[in-house]
């Protein structure tokens, strides 16, 4: 049953005073998030090693929509602000604002993934498989695993809604939503990322 | 317990002796210890220099574990000792130290990398080496007119002269099908060099004597990667130019019934569709085996593993699984290809190609 | 830290799948989220693993005891000495770590458990789940049969492209698959785990516990957990690579294609690299509690101690190529890597000498913790100076991929992770189980197990520099290579033989139950004031701490050195059930959802060997069970 205003509940675990002052799954979520930085430096990495192999394939010149791209870019980014205004909402106790915007940004985000889905449809039409050359390879690599990640953000954003709905979310645990928030954003500056490396910087 | 510190000490340093000493035998045909050309005695004077060091740190180390245990253990003291920290002067110096003899071991180190990196000699003989699962290939590019030698897993060598060895992978430059990473090792003539698919690398080799120097593949590619083995034969000067011309010269003749038979059966089978025979005239100068045009003068076959006997050779054509297992060349054997006297036919013919 | 409140109302229990409440009983095993009895439950899989790796190495010892030995061929000979590798370093070495980091951190920390145990739970189960993935392809199309190490392009085009020897591309195939998904589900519960004790130690310590008091153990697991975290992307992304090339000809490694195989050995040696010091560190850190118990002083150069495995960990970053050395980077490359490489052998150093320090001047009790203490400084020194010989490059084109560089890593390895990870086992047992291990089993263990591995792995220093190179399944007569390898392989059945005085040690010492009391060995640290075992919830009073060494100073308070008894951290009659009466400390339940969320992997793993229907329907079961998993664990409170 959707709630305006949040009720303290026998699930809210009173968290223990941490040594650093921030709490465990805050404190986790950025770690987490440094191994992250790895795992698409790797990636990042192997497409810099291997954007001039085109194998007689497309290159990026020849086969990116960079209008198209950016207003993907600008979706994503400004997924990023409904996230902000979701956790703005949740910190003051307005849960159906919260969930106007936690909505907004899981749908801003899902927006995102089908124009990748849209785009990649059209490179393949246009010749460019996963297997036509290493460029092409590393390009989907890359773009693939962010987009999946984009996509468990987005199932997140729905729980944290539903979850909502069902009066279990409020200013007392909005850390929950911050946490999921900071997923988000360093899911969006990954995105920038790709988007400057890979898309702007060879073609411009 | 004080005792036992010692005798291990003292038969460690028993196995380094017993090493050591069997450097130098004639029976350790691979051994890195014995260099026997300027390539390898060049890296095994860094050995000499880096060797003693870690010696001396070795006993130096051990000696002081072994002094604090005889000379600290408890004697049933009431109190515990005094509660040392640390030692700060000591820490820098065991720091700082140890740091010092590390340069001392880098500049000749780093010194000696740039002097093996540089292009060939002027009077260099240019080998291009392509390894396969599971043998090598020999090229000879610059050893005269004509087309260049090509031979399997017998380098000759003329002594005396570097052997500038290019291991070329990149697959635009060669017609042969690049495979996997493979090493090119004869540890008494130099260090290993890496055959990687998709670059070229280079190293040099040199022999100071006549003699066969052994080697083998060093980096793991598949199931007989053990058996991938080779020997750089070295001559002097006049008889290498002896081998270069016989190896110019075309696949022998048969000289009877049965080597005929042989050589027909050879065509039959489509042995040619991998294998060379420079002159005959079914030769297609396919590169996937070796070139046997002059298969009679090695001495071992198969990546250099088997004696070049007939009974080796009759399993080998009939079922070459059952002697390397991975080798890319199907079998011939009863009940597949040729009957028995049909193989002694075409091992004889194989045998007559000197 | 202070106990967990009480929920104020009692919570409604779930109606279906009710979650689980025993924490004691077989069962509780499967749902515990208690880091002790993850830590046993890590401790004696990895033990099992560690035989089954050991089997593997009598298997190659046994093939290579002679020339053109019969008793493996190439094709099981090559897959032997791979899952030799594999199981060693992935279900050996790391979870023999991993169950000392699980037990021991919270204790030493004088923390009631760590941040995430049901995170905790999940990384046992998946590590679980990995091993028997990998092991499973024995019952199919066999072993990955490539190396731990699999180079490019031989893991993608394979032993046999022909089909004539039965490990055709099929197989071949099949084989690279267990290997690159096995490892990555492995990965996966490296990854939780290193979040997991990161987290720990950064919030959880108890007060009074600054960073520059915990004990050097800990900063070793800190080390170890941040190069696990960065570390585990490098190698899954190569996975990913891997399992692409492999099953729909993407050509990241393909030479024909414009691929580079020298990729898939940077980005396996980034990783490979600090995994060696993952392996290590945690052993350096149990040989800095061992020595300063035994010698009854500090460790000499805390300070040292924690800056030098500091800086391994940093270093160790930039010195991956020197496993490269042969593969032709050029001369500029490789000096560089050989500077870093020599470099890090400063740090390194400076841990045999303070360790050294720390017993000069002790009163040393040689108790069986304290001879493998030791074995390890003094067989890690060996494997260090071998290791600095393979920094000069031009010498090392002749020690790499030969028995040289096998004798070196197993210094460093056996001489230095296993010995100090059994002298942990010697150490913690009696805190762990209650009881003693016998003394005397445990000297007769060391001996032969350090006489056995010296002659085991002292020859191959002469058999590398002699011309024997590595993974080869046998070696001709005329060789020179007889003698030694026939020294090493009874020199390995001598290790076997130690091991099972070991595992006799445990089954006869089980029967006496010779009890340990709190503190039977006089030690220095926080986890020696609780009980042997501890309760649940660890200690019924979180202790403060004031300095390093925290229960020695309690202990030896008194100005002249005499020794203050100190109340022990727990009452005696701790009880069963979660320390509920009256001491107020609520432990997190027991959760179901670790182990399923782990089990839906290996499934939608299995996926990956089909086409069309059955990998959809594996990939949606397994994906199904995961996310079923997930949900209810997510959804599911800490504590009810």
């Amino acid at each position: 049953m959707a709630t305006d205003a949040y009720t303290a509940k026998e699930a809210d675990v009173i968290h223990p005073e941490t040594a650093l002052g921030i709490s465990n799954p805050k404190l986790g979520m950025w770690v987490f998030i440094g191994s992250e930085c790895l795992f698409f430096g790797a990636m990042i990495s192997t497409y810099l090693l291997y954007v001039g192999r085109t194998q007689d394939g497309p290159t990026p010149v020849s086969i990116f929509d960079i209008p198209f791209t950016s207003v993907s870019t600008f979706i994503l980014l400004m997924s990023s602000l409904a996230m902000v205004l979701a956790l703005a909402a949740v910190q003051a106790g307005d849960m159906r604002r919260f969930r106007i915007w936690i909505l907004a940004t899981a749908l801003l985000g899902a927006t995102f993934l089908s124009g990748q889905f849209y785009e990649f449809t059209i490179f393949v039409a246009e010749g460019m498989k996963v297997e036509t050359s290493p460029f092409t390879s590393s390009f989907y690599m890359l773009t693939s695993f962010h987009g999946l990640h984009v996509a468990i953000g987005v199932l997140m954003l729905v729980a944290l809604w539903a979850t909502s709905m069902g009066g279990r979310i409020g200013p007392q645990n909005s850390e929950v939503v911050e946490n999921i928030g900071l997923y988000w954003h360093f899911v969006d500056i990954v995105w920038i990322l790709i988007f400057t490396v890979i898309y702007l910087i060879p073609v411009g | 317990m004080r005792g036992r510190p010692r005798w291990g000490i003292a038969w460690l340093a028993l196995l380094l002796v017993a090493g050591c000493a069997s450097a130098g035998d004639g029976a350790l045909p691979q051994n890195a210890l014995d260099p026997a050309g300027p390539v390898a005695r060049i890296q095994d004077r860094l050995w000499d220099l880096v060797f003693p060091v870690a010696v001396v740190v070795f006993i130096l180390v051990q000696g002081l574990i072994i002094v604090a245990v005889v000379k600290f253990r408890d004697r049933g003291e009431d109190r515990p000792p005094r509660q040392i920290a640390g030692n700060t002067r000591l820490e820098v110096m065991w720091t700082i130290i140890p740091a010092l003899i590390l340069v001392g071991i880098a500049v000749p180190t780093i010194a000696t990398i740039f002097q093996l990196a540089g292009p060939p000699a002027d009077d260099a003989l240019t080998v291009r080496v392509i390894g396969k699962q599971y043998w090598w290939q020999f090229e000879y590019l610059n050893a005269g007119p004509g087309e260049p030698i090509r031979t399997a897993s017998e380098l000759h060598i003329p002594i005396d002269r570097e052997v500038f060895i290019e291991l070329e992978g990149r697959p635009g430059e060669t017609e042969d099908v690049v495979d996997v990473i493979h090493s090119f090792w004869v540890p008494r003539l130099a260090g290993k060099q890496d055959y990687v698919p998709g670059h070229i690398r280079t190293m040099r080799i040199q022999a100071d004597e006549p003699g066969t120097y052994q080697g083998q593949c060093a980096e793991f590619c598949g199931l007989s990667h053990a058996d991938m083995r080779f020997a750089v034969i070295a001559h002097e000067p006049a008889d290498f130019d002896a081998w270069l011309a016989t190896q110019r010269a075309p696949a022998g003749e048969p000289t009877s019934g049965l080597l005929r038979q042989g050589e027909q059966l050879f065509s039959q089978q489509q042995c040619f569709t991998c294998h060379t025979l420079d002159g005959h005239p079914d030769n297609a100068n396919a590169r996937t085996g070796p070139a046997l045009t002059h298969f009679a003068e090695r001495q071992k076959f198969a990546g250099y593993t088997y004696d070049r006997t007939d009974e080796n050779l009759r399993q080998w054509v009939s079922n070459p699984q059952s002697l390397k297992l991975g080798a890319q060349m199907p079998p011939y054997g009863t009940g597949v290809a040729l009957s028995d006297q049909e193989l002694d036919a075409l091992v004889a013919y194989l045998q007559s190609l000197d | 830290m202070t106990a967990i409140a009480d929920p104020t109302k009692a919570v409604a229990r779930r109606p279906f799948f009710a979650r689980p409440t025993a924490t004691t009983g077989p069962w509780s095993w499967f749902t515990t989220v208690d880091h002790k009895k993850i830590g046993i439950l890590y401790g004696v899989t990895a033990f099992t693993f560690f035989i089954v790796g050991g089997l593997e190495a009598l298997l190659i010892r046994s093939q290579l005891v002679r020339p053109n030995g019969t008793i493996l061929d190439e094709n099981l000979y090559n897959q032997i000495f791979t899952m030799h590798g594999l199981t060693m370093i992935f279900f050996a070495v790391m979870p023999l770590s991993a169950a000392f980091f699980n037990y021991l951190l919270p204790l030493m920390i004088g923390a009631r458990d760590v941040a995430f145990p049901r995170l905790n739970a999940f990384s046992y189960w998946v590590f679980l789940a990995a091993g028997l993935f990998l092991y499973s392809s024995i019952l199919f199309e066999g072993m990955p049969d490539g190396g731990w190490f699999n180079y490019a392009p031989l893991n993608i085009i394979g032993p046999d492209p022909l089909s004539l020897a039965g490990a055709g591309p099929q197989i071949h195939q099949a084989r690279m698959l267990y290997y690159s998904m096995g490892l990555q589900i492995a990965g996966i519960a490296s990854l939780a785990s290193a979040v997991n004790f990161i987290v720990t130690i950064l919030n959880m310590r108890a007060p009074g516990m600054t960073l520059m008091r915990m004990p050097v153990f800990v900063w070793m697991t800190f080390v170890t957990s941040f190069l696990l975290l960065f570390a585990m992307p490098v190698i899954g992304i190569a996975l990913w690579q891997l399992m692409l090339s492999v099953r729909w000809e993407v050509p990241f490694f393909d030479a024909t294609n414009g691929g580079d195989p020298v990729l898939w050995q940077h980005m396996f040696w980034l990783f490979g690299h600090p995994e060696v010091y993952i392996l290590i560190l945690p052993a350096f850190g149990i040989v800095s509690e061992i020595l300063p118990t035994f010698a009854r002083k500090p460790i000499f150069g805390y300070a040292a101690m924690v800056f030098s495995g500091i800086a391994i960990g940093f270093m160790g970053w930039g010195v991956w190529a020197h496993h490269m050395f042969t593969v032709g980077l050029g001369p500029v490359a490789n000096t560089a890597f050989a500077l870093t490489t020599m470099f890090i052998a400063v740090p390194t150093g400076v841990k045999i000498f303070n360790w050294i320090g720390t017993l000069w001047g002790g009163q040393l009790r040689f108790k069986t913790p304290m001879l493998f203490g030791i074995g390890l400084v003094a067989m890690f020194t060996i494997g260090g100076l071998s290791g600095v010989t393979h920094a000069v490059v031009p010498h090392d084109t002749q020690q790499q991929d030969t028995y040289y560089v096998v004798a070196h890593f197993h210094y460093v390895l056996f001489g230095g992770a296993i010995m100090g990870l059994f002298g942990g086992v010697y150490y913690w047992w009696p805190k762990i189980f209650g009881w003693m291990l016998d003394d005397r089993l445990g000297k007769v263990h060391f001996w032969t197990m350090l006489v056995g591995f010296n002659l085991t792995f002292g020859p191959m220093h002469i058999l590398g520099l002699n011309g024997m190179p590595r993974r080869i399944y046998r070696y001709d007569a005329g060789m020179g290579w007889d003698l030694w390898n026939l020294v090493s392989t009874v020199g390995a059945f001598l290790i076997a033989a130690s091991i099972l005085v070991f595992m006799r040690n445990v089954a006869s010492s089980r029967r006496q139950k010779v009890p340990a009391g709190n503190d039977p060995w006089d030690a220095r640290t926080v986890e020696w004031m609780t009980s042997s075992p501890p309760p649940p919830h660890n200690f019924d009073e979180v202790p403060v701490i004031t300095s390093r060494d925290e229960l020695w100073h309690r202990k030896y308070a008194g100005d002249d050195g005499e020794k203050v008894p100190v109340p022990a951290g727990a009452s005696q009659d701790h009880g069963e059930h979660g320390g509920h009466e009256g001491h107020g400390i609520h432990m997190p339940d027991p959760s179901y959802f670790p182990l399923i969320v782990a089990a839906g992997m290996p499934i939608a793993a299995y996926g990956t060997f089909y086409e069309g229907p059955g990998m959809v329907i594996l990939l949606a079961i397994g994906g199904a069970i995961t996310l079923f998993g997930i949900f209810g664990w997510v959804l599911e409170p800490t504590a009810e």
